[in-house]
């Protein structure tokens, strides 16, 4: 039961290193920057004087290209990381998915057909598909009933807050959260929530999260769960944002509730939905933490993400992880495509 | 992708209903709006709530009665926290874990932060050639999905560059908790293009009157950038910082691939999960464990979520 503290101070010493290195960044870029054009402003504020006593040539047009230099100087970082980090990696990474697991030969779409013929891998995709067309309708559907229910409602703010509070909680965290609710025990009292509910109808507790098909959903409920949050608080202000006389208008006409939600609510936060729709079909296609901390993708319930990584990162099958990633990216751009559509259609209207 | 302006916590119209029956009838509906979203939101919080209970009660109740036999029996112990913080080996020892994941979060959060501002500045009020494709370069990268990177940034970091034969950059060669950088790197390489996003979204919308007033002056970019833009853009600087932080904080997959396992660099994430994975049934560490996990992110969201609600309305699709 000994903590050895003084085995941490390495790590305290390399987030210093970490600070050290981001002021020097930093701080030397900005003050590089307004040295060396001050030091070139008063040499041409020299020569101006120098000619305008001479005789006054015209003004050299010289601001635009200096607005060149100091854009790139102020850009350099972020695009010299992206490039390291993302665009050159994004272009190799569809090159491997061309070549076998050592990325030394090239074996054509190889890793695509066996990604489509080998049975694990279409259950698989099946499983992602399930994923991304339940999350975002039901994270989405409750958001928006919760977003108008509490709209009427008292303590609305505190409400609000215990929906949205999962978003803080990680993915890891949260699989425990209900693993926990789901545990189960052969004999004696059950310490798994749901399945002491299930004994207290009646029933017979169960190893939830090893019967498939069922493990699946039970996963998604997670995702749900942490996600509904963010489409409730994304819509509720989408709700707030309608004019007030608007609803003033439809309610002296004698509006129902009902037609008030279809006709004034439903059309005036389409936007917003689809925001919220769009952003939890990209995360919900990329789920890893989730299905990795609550099953480790055994018992049939494994998905693109997480094949990925044991693809590439397990079994050293770089060829098959790399085209697992591509297929992750080209489900992605349809969504986004979809995305840009509908503002553009919204700009025009 | 900014949806509505921003206006959350602030009550909605409270227009008087003309008709007395109207009236009842209106506070009515809200009482049984209000009954219902309250019940929603306490169930919404059980699972939680159970965790937190679990964790205080010895290990023996945990593993043979519910958590909700605590109200009638109420046992109260702090040796779970004890032995899952504290002991070495492989109980937990989530302390030395703890401290990774702060190392890893808090660099993590500065980089892109810095980078993405200096950026988003210059292509929000510089004039340059080209100056468009490229914000709508970096706006696209939003949706490349970060395993499309991840092979080869781990080739990066561990062999170098080699371009036909010729070593152009070596390897890193990072040995126990220098693997920080690695992690650093990579998040804030993953981090960029949310973040150029966000904030040209608010430095855009800056008054242009005052950058001109100011160039007037004689201020050069980076006098402005300090003196005015900075300033002005603190809510969205806290906006993305919040949510860099919890992103980073409870990742798991950078982590588990850039980071390695052991206690010199693996963050809190990474070791519940292999918790989770080998001692599955230990609750009283995992609860505990989770816990310890949870409680920073809790913290920070629940005394920063105003801004945190802000960063989430002007955002769109992370990368």
């Amino acid at each position: 039961m000994e903590f050895d503290f003084a085995a941490e101070q390495p790590k305290f010493l390399m987030l210093m290193y970490g600070l050290i290195a981001f002021v020097a960044v930093v701080g030397g870029l900005l003050l590089l920057l307004d040295v060396v054009p001050s030091w070139f402003a008063r040499r041409r504020e020299a020569q101006l004087v120098a000619a305008s006593v001479g005789g006054g040539v015209a003004l050299p047009r010289r601001r635009k290209q200096r607005e060149g230099a100091f854009a790139f100087f102020f850009l350099l970082p972020t695009l010299l990381l992206l490039a390291i980090g993302l665009v050159v990696p994004a272009i190799r990474t569809t090159l491997l998915s061309f070549m076998d697991s050592s990325s030394t030969n090239w074996v054509g779409l190889q890793n695509y057909e066996w990604m489509f013929s080998e049975d694990s891998i279409v259950r698989v995709l099946i499983n992602t598909l399930i994923w991304v067309i339940l999350v975002p309708l039901v994270a989405t559907g409750f958001g928006l009933i919760y977003a108008v229910l509490v709209d009427k409602a008292r303590f609305e703010a505190v409400a609000k807050s215990l929906i949205f509070l999962p978003m803080a909680i990680s993915f890891v965290g949260a699989s425990i959260i209900w693993r926990f609710v789901y545990a189960y025990r052969g004999e004696g009292d059950q310490i798994g929530l749901l399945n002491q509910i299930v004994v207290s109808l009646g029933g017979e507790p169960k190893q939830w999260l090893l019967e498939s098909p069922l493990n699946t959903f039970l996963l998604i409920v997670i995702m749900v769960w942490i996600q509904a949050g963010f489409a409730m608080v994304v819509l509720s202000a989408a709700i707030k944002a309608i004019p007030a006389d608007i609803v003033e208008a439809a309610r002296l006409d004698g509006v129902s509730p009902w037609q008030m939600f279809w006709q004034i609510t439903m059309p005036s936060i389409r936007p917003a939905l689809v925001v919220v729709v769009v952003t939890l079909s990209i995360a919900t296609l990329k789920v890893f933490d989730i299905v990795r901390t609550a099953t480790n993708g055994n018992y049939d319930t494994n998905v693109i993400a997480t094949e990925m990584y044991n693809q590439a990162f397990r079994y050293q099958e770089n060829g098959q992880g790399s085209a697992l990633a591509v297929f992750l990216f080209v489900l992605v751009i349809p969504i986004v495509i979809y995305q840009i559509r509908n503002l553009r259609k919204q700009r025009e209207g | 992708m900014t949806t509505a302006t921003p206006t959350v916590g602030v009550g909605a119209q409270a227009t008087e209903p003309v008709t007395r029956a109207g009236r009842v009838r209106k506070r009515l509906n809200s009482r049984t709006a209000t009954l219902v979203s309250i019940v929603i939101a306490v169930l919404w919080t059980i699972p939680t709530f159970g965790l937190f209970i679990s964790s205080l009660r010895p290990e023996n109740e945990i593993k043979t009665t519910g958590w909700w036999t605590f109200f009638s029996n109420p046992q109260v112990t702090l040796e779970n926290y004890q032995e899952v913080l504290f002991s070495t080996g492989s109980s937990g020892q989530l302390a030395s874990y703890f401290i990774n994941s702060l190392a890893i979060t808090i660099p993590s959060v500065l980089f892109p932060l810095a980078f993405a501002s200096l950026a988003a500045y210059a292509l929000a009020w510089m004039n340059f050639k080209g100056r468009d494709w490229v914000y709508i370069g970096i706006f696209a990268l939003q949706i490349v999905p970060l395993q499309m990177a991840l092979v080869p940034l781990l080739r990066f970091f561990s062999t170098g560059v080699t371009v036909a034969g010729v070593q152009i950059l070596p390897a890193w060669d990072l040995v126990d908790e220098q693997k920080f950088a690695q992690v650093w790197f990579a998040h804030t390489c993953f981090a960029l293009p949310f973040a150029v996003f966000l904030l040209h979204n608010f430095i855009s919308q800056l008054p242009g009157d005052l950058m001109e007033a100011a160039r007037v002056d004689g201020a050069t970019h980076p006098k402005i950038f300090r003196t005015i833009v900075l300033p002005l853009i603190t809510p969205a600087l806290a906006a993305f910082g919040i949510f860099q932080f919890l992103w980073v904080w409870n990742d798991l997959l950078v982590a588990l691939i850039f980071a390695g396992g052991g206690n010199e660099t693996a963050p809190l994430t990474v070791r519940l999960a292999e918790l989770a994975g080998t001692r599955g049934n230990e609750w009283q560490r995992l609860t505990a464990g989770a816990f310890v996990s949870i409680v920073v992110p809790l913290i920070v969201f629940l005394s920063l979520q105003r801004f945190f609600v802000r960063g989430l309305l002007a955002g769109s699709v992370k990368g």
